[in-house]
């Protein structure tokens, strides 16, 4: 999509539908993008926007049925996921990429210790012995900033607060040193104050490391303070992508520009009300034909119903996927469309 | 302060929860979720309450509705103590306070239609004819913006954004005084809950009603709050007027907390000096000695791990709980009133 390094990952065009009894939802509905060395690429929504099942159908985690991959292709490096069997994505999960999930109670198992949890990846992926692997482990909870490791690795995860909880995931997440990381909601669990913690170490922990990072939140404000480019998504596609202070500059998409208008900030004037997005979040991809934020969006016209816009870029690595055109205030003429 | 008598007056609220153990089941600790908070609320004004999870604040409105039966304190709401009311006259006292929950899946009855969960407290409180409930309960769906047709349907039929007018429906349906809002819109997507907190503010206006609002979203509380309490373990360890309390945070804790909320700004988070704390909140079981915030604040003293600090007025209206902030005062630094006084009890003053 941009020139540069070769893209770590390269996801292109993934459609994932789900059966249900009342028909058919396209849950994630030709979704591409790519992901850099050393990059964090923030992808932003809200519940049902398909940001969760992308990532999941990236590593095959969904159970089919009723989840079906309907196309697409998943690089990384030069194999393509979706090709593999689950024998072969077995060594890819955990060993070529990581994840960390938003709550770390229910992704820890409350009956092994820290450091079982810890040695287990190394040991069955990169078959290290069991002392070699305690070592790795110590390595690792110092790394994400654990006081007193070694002697921690024999608790449990309950004897763990959330933070350090989140902090133990984060080092099974770089245990076998992923080339890619994919942290879904990681802090949205945690009170502030320790998320601020989470934060301050993934900045730490990107410099010292410097793996490509994928983080997925409803949360603008994280993101404009961690990611390099940010993904939004709404109704279980791409509505707009682009480097992270171009689009908080230059938001394009009327859900983007309507959502940072929504939420009250904690310096500057008070608003005396707030702007409202009307309606309700989408039922999520019941038609894949027509633009999935139609209903809600205060530009749309006859042309969003019949077609569900593509991606055009806009320039500065930017691309929006929406039929009217933010600089103008009018539908889009042309229709170059992003090259993908 | 001089005017009208607050709503709500709250003093030295303490909610101690027994820890039970050995075989016995004796009482061996307590924790103390609340540990003597005291504030008003004016007729009409939303006080805002914030902090983090543990910090007491949902206990707070629950003990301020005696949905617990607080360990201590007294709760005055409209002239009258209900911590020390009988409960049948309590009973005849609820329709002037409500609380609106955090959870809306939680807290309605998927068992209940909409006009059933709305018209329940009408059941309850008043022995109006079918029809007039009827009339009110269309009234309120009204008001919140639910279409009427949808009386008759099930809350499982509704979105979040949706239950949760429902809720707001069902807590207004006896023309309340004073509404607790639990975390009103912590369970909602981002794009709704400014359609709940615009709802919540009309309503205010209309019904002239008297909010205390409890959230962890700071950004939230400023918008809608008139005064906020920030709380910490059990403690109110700063209270002051919006304006005041974002602006020029006095207690390190807050000056922490707000800094510690991302903004959506990337050039802004760049330049920001984030003021990250370090470890977690003790448990309340086992608060530290001396000040709660000694085992994480970056400024702290000597005197703070051995003295717990007392709650001093600073300037009308904002009120304090730090040594930093004491000591400034006992040294002599400021003429005016307060450093007269510098030990002024919260409860005084008010």
């Amino acid at each position: 999509m941009h020139d540069g390094a070769v893209p770590v990952l390269d996801v292109r065009n993934l459609k994932t539908v789900f059966s249900t009894r009342s028909g058919e939802v396209h849950a994630v509905n030709s979704v591409s993008f790519d992901l850099r060395p050393g990059e964090l690429l923030g992808v932003v929504g809200e519940s049902g926007s398909g940001k969760s099942v992308t990532m999941m159908s990236l590593l095959g985690l969904l159970p089919s049925p009723p989840a079906e991959i309907r196309g697409g292709e998943v690089w990384l490096g030069d194999t393509d996921l979706l090709t593999l069997g689950e024998d072969g994505l077995r060594k890819v999960r955990g060993r070529e990429v990581g994840f960390v999930f938003q709550d770390p109670m229910t992704s820890l198992n409350p009956v092994f210790t820290v450091g079982f949890q810890l040695t287990e990846p190394l040991r069955t992926h990169l078959g290290m012995s069991k002392t070699r692997a305690r070592e790795r482990a110590v390595e690792l909870l110092e790394l994400v900033g654990i006081p007193d490791a070694r002697r921690r690795l024999g608790d449990y995860p309950h004897q763990f607060s959330g933070g350090m909880r989140q902090r133990v995931m984060i080092a099974i997440a770089l245990a076998c040193d992923p080339k890619v990381l994919i942290a879904d909601e990681p802090t949205t669990a945690l009170d502030v104050t320790i998320q601020a913690q989470i934060l301050e170490l993934v900045k730490e922990l990107r410099q010292k490391l410097g793996m490509a990072i994928i983080w997925i939140t409803h949360d603008l404000g994280v993101i404009a303070g961690i990611a390099d480019r940010v993904m939004v998504m709404y109704g279980g596609q791409v509505a707009e992508h682009g480097p992270v202070r171009e689009l908080f500059a230059n938001p394009a998409h009327p859900y983007t520009r309507a959502l940072l208008q929504t939420m009250p900030k904690i310096h500057g004037a008070r608003d005396a009300k707030l702007r409202v997005i009307e309606g309700q979040p989408p039922v999520m991809g019941r038609h894949p034909e027509s633009c999935p934020f139609m209903a809600r969006c205060a530009h749309a016209f006859d042309r969003c119903a019949r077609e569900n816009p593509t991606r055009r870029d806009i320039g500065a690595g930017h691309d929006v996927a929406c039929h009217w055109d933010h600089r103008t205030g009018e539908p889009v003429q042309d229709l170059a469309e992003v090259a993908s | 302060m001089s005017g009208p008598r607050p709503l709500v007056e709250v003093r030295d609220l303490k909610m101690h929860f027994p820890i039970l153990g050995g075989i016995l089941r004796r009482q061996v600790g307590a924790v103390k979720a609340v540990d003597g908070v005291s504030f008003d609320i004016q007729p009409g004004e939303t006080l805002g309450v914030v902090g983090e999870s543990g910090c007491g604040k949902s206990t707070v409105g629950r003990a301020v509705l005696r949905l617990y039966e607080a360990t201590a304190g007294s709760v005055i709401i409209d002239g009258e103590d209900i911590a020390a009311m009988p409960a049948e006259k309590l009973r005849r006292k609820r329709p002037t306070m409500q609380m609106v929950f955090q959870d809306p899946q939680a807290s309605l009855n998927p068992r209940m239609t909409v006009a059933g969960i709305i018209g329940e407290p009408l059941d309850e409180h008043t022995d109006w004819p079918r029809a007039k409930k009827l009339e009110r309960i269309y009234e309120l769906m009204d008001a919140v913006g639910l279409n009427r047709d949808f009386a008759n349907r099930y809350p499982h039929a509704f979105s979040g954004g949706q239950r949760q007018r429902i809720g707001i429906a069902r807590a207004l349906a006896l023309n309340p005084k004073f509404i607790v809002c639990d975390e009103p819109i912590a369970a909602l997507d981002v794009s709704i809950q400014a359609q709940v907190v615009n709802l919540l503010e009309r309503l205010q206006d209309e019904f002239g009603l008297t909010y205390l609002f409890i959230s962890h979203d700071l950004s939230m509380v400023r918008h809608i709050a008139d005064r906020v309490a920030v709380m910490y373990l059990g403690k109110i360890v700063e209270m002051a007027p919006v304006g005041v309390l974002y602006d020029a945070p006095r207690h390190p804790y807050t000056e922490a907390l707000l800094s510690a909320v991302p903004e959506p700004d990337p050039s802004l988070e760049a330049r920001k000096d984030r003021i990250v704390l370090k470890g977690d909140v003790p448990s309340p079981a086992n608060p530290p000695k001396g000040c709660n915030f000694c085992t994480r604040c970056p400024r702290v003293m000597e005197i703070c791990r051995d003295i717990d600090p007392e709650t001093v007025q600073i300037a009308p209206g904002h009120v304090v709980a730090c040594h930093l902030v004491t000591q400034h005062q006992t040294t002599g630094a400021t003429g005016g009133t307060e450093a007269e006084h510098p030990k002024h009890q919260q409860g005084e003053v008010l």
